[in-house]
C-alpha cells in the first residue's frame, strides 16, 4: 500500500493513496458532516454537505467520494468558504421541506435539524418559493412515507436495493419533480416490499417513520376489562438504552422490565421463552427431516421479512422453510392457549403486545394461520422506538430506574434464546439442542464460534453425533439471495441455513433505535449490540433451550413432546407464494 | 414535469413481445443495458407501459422500479401510447414567441387530453415537441408527417376535423 503525505487543516498526515477525504479526516479525529453517504452502499456525493476545500482545486469537492491521489495535497474541512456552502445547502434543502419540526416523530433525532443547528441556519424560510405537495403514503402496515420531509439523499433506496435486494423504491421523475417512490407510482403496499423497515432506520429525517401503534397499547392498558400482557424480543434489551443516551451495547434488561411494569402492563413476559420453544420445535423438525429424508436444507423461519422475501422471490424454496412460527407468534400462541387455560381467562379478554426490533412483525401478526386460540396470537406489535416513545410520554426516567425481573411464569429463559437477536444465534441455539438430543447427553461444547460475528455469509461444518452438518448463516437479503441461488443451482450442500432479514440480525432490525449516518459509517453498531447478547448468554445459568424449566413443564403439562400433534396445531404455520407485480 | 401514465388498456401483440424478448436477449449480461433496452422497446411499442417494463425488469434481472426510474428521467421516453394521428405542437423558441402555447392549449381543449396523452379511442395523441427546424413557418404543428405552419389558434379545429371520422 503506497502511503502519501498530506495536510488536513494544516495538520500533517500520512494516508494510503486513494483514501477518501472523509476517511482521512476521520482518522485524524476530524468529523465531516454527511447526509447521503452510507459506506459501501450510497457513495454518491449528492447532498453536498461534506464539501471541503482542496488547495488548487477549481471548486469545493465532496469529501465522501474524493480520493486523495497526490503527495502534498492540502485540505481544509472547515474554512469560511466551506462553512458558507454548507449553510447555503441547508437553506436550499429547507426551501422545499415540510418544517413541522415540533410535531415530527424525529424531532431532536433528525440529522437535518441537527445540522441546521450546528451550521448556524438562522432563517428556515430564507428561500421562499414553490414547494412540492406530495401525497403521504400510509398504505403499508409498517411505515408511513411523507415525501414532504424527504431530502432525496437516497439512503433508503440504497439499503432497499444493495443490502436487501428488494429495490422497490427509487427516484422517479427529475429535477424539481424528482421524488422517491415505487414503479408506476404504486403505493408501497402494492409492491413486493418485505416490510423490513431498514429504510426507516437510515432515513436522516422524518420522511420515513414506522407506523406508530402506541395509541392502541395505551388504550388497551386503560381498558379495565382487558388483561394486557407484554413480551419483549431478545434484541430489545441490547438497544433500548440508546434511546435514552446510554452507550451502544448496554444491556438494559432490568430497567426495561421495570419501565414496562410502570407503564401498567398486567404481565411482563420474555419473548426469549418463545425463542427457547422455537428451538425445541425447530431442532426436532431438523432431526426429523434428516432422519426421514425430508426437504433439506432446512431454512429458519423466525424473521418475517425473510419469510415474505422467500414467498416473493424464491417461492420454489418454500418447502425448505421450517414450519415453525416465529418466537413472537409462539409466545402469543402459548399465552392465549396454555396460559389462558391455566389462569382461567378467556383469550378474548387478553391483549398481547409484543415489543420487537422489527417492523415486519407488524405485518406478521396479520398473517393467516397465526391464531392458535381462534383469536390473533399477537394483538399489537410495536418497535423498540415506539416503546421508547411510550416511556418518554409517561415521563419515566429510564436511566435511573432500578432493575426488576420478568414474570417467572413465562420469563425464565436461557442463553440460547438470548443470542437469537444476533446473526448466527438461532443456528447456535439449535445446534446446542440438536447435539444433546441426538447424543442423548448433556454436552459441554456449546459455543459455536465460527458462526458468530457480523459477516454477511458464514459457513461451517459441525459433527453432530457422528453426522457432519454443513451450515450457513446469512444476514441481509442480498446475501440471502446469493446463498439461495447457490442452493437452487445445486452448488451448495448445506443441511441447515439460518437467514435473518436485516444485516447483522435483529440487533440491527428496522425498528431499532435511530443512529446517525455518521455512527453507522464509523461505529460497529451490529457488533457492539450483538456483544451485549453474547455476554448475557455467557452469564446465564442455563444456556440450552431444552434445559429451561418452563419449557420442560410446558411439554409435560400441555404439548407432550416437540412436534406432537398439539404442538403442530399451536406452534407451526404455512406459507404462500406471492406475486412480485 | 411528471410523466403521465396512460390508463388506456395495453394491446401489445405476440409478435411485438417476441421481438422485445429477442432484443433484450442481446443485452442480457450488460450491466448498463436498461436505457438501450428502453429505447428499442419504445421503437417496438411506441411507448413503455407497465407490461413492457415488467418484461424488461424480469429479463434483465433488475428491479422494476429501476427501469421505471430511468423511463421517467429522460424526456424521450413516453408512458402513454401514440394515437392513430399524433398531433405534435412545436414549442421551440420561434414557435413559442409566435403563440405556440395557445395552439397547444386549443388542441388540448378540443381533444380533451393534455400534452403527452392519448384519447380513449386511440385516434389522437398530443405531444409538445422541441424545435423541428421549420422556424420560418412558425408556429408549426404536425399531424403524423403533415406539416401545418403560420397557424393561429382559430385554425386548429378545422385541422383536427380533417382527421376525425
Amino acid at each position: 500500500m503506497e502511503m502519501i503525505n498530506i495536510k488536513i487543516n494544516g495538520m500533517p498526515l500520512s494516508v494510503a493513496k486513494g483514501t477518501t477525504i472523509l476517511e482521512a479526516a476521520r482518522s485524524a479525529g476530524i468529523k465531516i458532516p454527511t447526509l447521503c453517504y452510507l459506506k459501501d452502499i450510497n457513495e454518491i456525493g449528492a447532498c453536498r454537505m461534506c464539501v471541503t476545500e482542496v488547495k488548487g482545486a477549481r471548486s469545493l469537492v465532496a469529501a465522501c467520494v474524493f480520493p486523495i491521489e497526490r503527495e502534498g495535497t492540502e485540505i481544509f474541512t472547515n474554512s469560511k468558504k466551506v462553512q458558507d456552502s454548507r449553510k447555503h445547502t441547508l437553506e436550499i434543502l429547507l426551501s422545499n421541506h415540510d418544517k413541522k419540526c415540533l410535531s415530527c416523530a424525529r424531532s431532536q433525532n433528525c440529522e437535518l435539524q441537527q445540522m441546521c443547528k450546528d451550521f448556524g441556519v438562522e432563517d428556515e424560510n430564507k428561500f421562499e418559493g414553490e414547494m412540492q405537495n406530495h401525497e403521504i403514503d400510509n398504505s403499508a402496515p409498517h411505515l408511513i412515507r411523507n415525501n414532504n420531509k424527504c431530502i432525496l439523499c437516497r439512503r433508503c433506496v440504497a439499503v432497499c436495493k444493495a443490502n436487501q435486494y428488494v429495490g422497490v423504491i427509487g427516484v422517479n421523475n427529475r429535477g424539481f419533480d424528482a421524488e422517491i417512490g415505487c414503479a408506476f407510482n404504486k403505493k408501497l403496499d402494492e409492491t413486493s416490499c418485505v416490510n423490513c423497515g431498514q429504510c426507516t432506520a437510515v432515513c436522516p429525517t422524518g420522511a420515513l417513520i414506522e407506523r406508530d401503534n402506541t395509541a392502541e397499547v395505551f388504550a388497551a392498558i386503560a381498558d379495565p376489562d382487558k388483561r394486557v400482557i407484554v413480551h419483549t424480543a431478545p434484541a430489545i434489551r441490547a438497544t433500548l438504552g440508546e434511546c435514552f443516551g446510554m452507550p451502544i451495547g448496554t444491556n438494559v434488561k432490568g430497567k426495561m422490565v421495570t419501565a414496562l411494569k410502570m407503564l401498567g402492563f398486567d404481565k411482563v413476559f420474555d419473548t426469549d421463552f418463545g425463542a427457547d420453544l422455537t428451538i425445541l420445535e425447530e431442532a426436532n423438525e431438523f432431526i426429523e427431516r434428516v432422519q426421514d429424508g425430508g426437504t433439506l436444507p432446512m431454512i429458519t423461519s423466525c424473521s418475517p421479512g425473510w419469510v415474505k422475501f422467500c414467498e416473493y422471490y424464491y417461492p420454489e424454496l418454500l418447502p425448505n422453510l421450517s414450519s415453525c412460527k416465529s418466537p413472537q407468534q409462539m409466545t402469543g400462541a402459548i399465552i392465549k392457549t396454555y396460559y389462558a387455560e391455566k389462569e382461567g381467562i378467556d383469550p378474548q379478554d387478553i391483549v398481547v403486545v409484543s415489543v420487537m426490533p422489527c417492523t415486519a412483525k407488524k405485518f406478521e401478526i396479520s398473517r393467516d394461520d397465526q391464531n392458535a386460540a381462534g383469536v390473533p396470537d399477537i394483538d399489537i406489535s410495536i418497535t423498540t422506538r415506539e416503546l421508547a416513545r411510550m416511556i418518554e410520554k409517561e415521563q419515566i426516567q429510564f436511566t435511573s430506574l432500578p432493575d426488576s425481573e420478568f414474570d417467572p411464569t413465562l420469563g425464565v429463559t436461557t442463553g440460547a434464546a438470548a443470542i437469537f437477536g444476533a446473526t448466527g444465534g438461532v443456528m447456535e441455539a439449535a445446534l446446542r439442542t440438536a447435539a444433546d438430543t441426538l447424543t442423548g447427553q448433556s454436552l459441554d461444547t456449546i459455543e459455536y464460534k465460527e458462526i458468530r460475528g457480523t459477516e454477511g455469509i458464514k459457513e461451517a461444518t459441525y459433527n453432530v453425533a457422528g453426522l457432519d452438518v454443513n451450515v450457513a448463516v446469512v444476514s441481509g437479503l442480498d446475501n440471502a439471495a446469493k446463498v439461495l441461488d447457490k442452493v437452487k443451482a445445486g452448488e451448495a450442500n448445506y443441511q441447515f441455513i439460518e437467514v435473518m432479514c436485516c444485516p447483522g440480525g435483529c440487533v440491527n432490525g428496522g425498528g431499532q433505535p435511530i443512529q446517525s449516518g455518521d455512527t453507522r459509517n464509523f461505529v460497529d453498531l451490529q457488533g457492539l449490540r450483538g456483544s451485549a447478547l453474547y455476554e448475557e448468554d455467557a452469564n446465564l445459568p442455563l444456556r440450552k433451550s431444552h434445559d429451561s424449566p418452563i419449557i420442560k413443564k410446558l411439554y409435560e403439562e400441555y404439548l407432550e413432546k416437540p412436534g406432537s400433534h398439539k404442538a403442530h396445531d399451536i406452534l407451526h404455520t404455512t406459507y404462500v407464494k406471492r406475486n412480485k407485480y | 414535469m411528471q410523466k403521465k401514465i396512460s390508463t388506456i388498456p395495453f394491446n401489445g401483440t405476440a409478435q411485438q413481445e417476441a421481438k422485445l424478448r429477442e432484443m433484450i436477449a442481446q443485452y442480457k449480461d450488460d450491466p448498463g443495458a436498461v436505457m438501450h433496452v428502453l429505447q428499442e422497446a419504445q421503437e417496438i411499442y411506441g411507448y413503455l407501459p407497465i407490461e413492457v417494463q415488467t418484461i424488461i425488469a424480469e429479463e434483465l434481472n433488475v428491479p422494476l422500479e429501476e427501469v421505471y426510474g430511468v423511463s421517467t428521467f429522460y424526456a424521450q421516453f413516453s408512458l402513454s401510447p401514440k394515437g392513430k394521428y399524433n398531433i405534435s405542437v412545436c414549442l421551440g423558441t420561434a414557435c413559442y414567441v409566435k403563440g405556440a402555447a395557445q395552439i397547444l392549449e386549443k388542441a388540448s381543449e378540443i381533444l380533451g387530453i393534455d400534452a403527452e396523452e392519448c384519447t380513449a379511442d386511440s385516434t389522437f395523441s398530443l405531444t409538445a415537441c422541441r424545435c423541428i427546424g421549420a422556424c420560418g413557418l412558425a408556429p408549426v404543428l404536425t399531424v403524423n408527417d403533415e406539416v401545418y405552419g403560420r397557424l393561429t389558434a382559430d385554425e386548429v379545429p378545422a385541422i383536427i376535423e380533417k382527421y376525425q371520422s
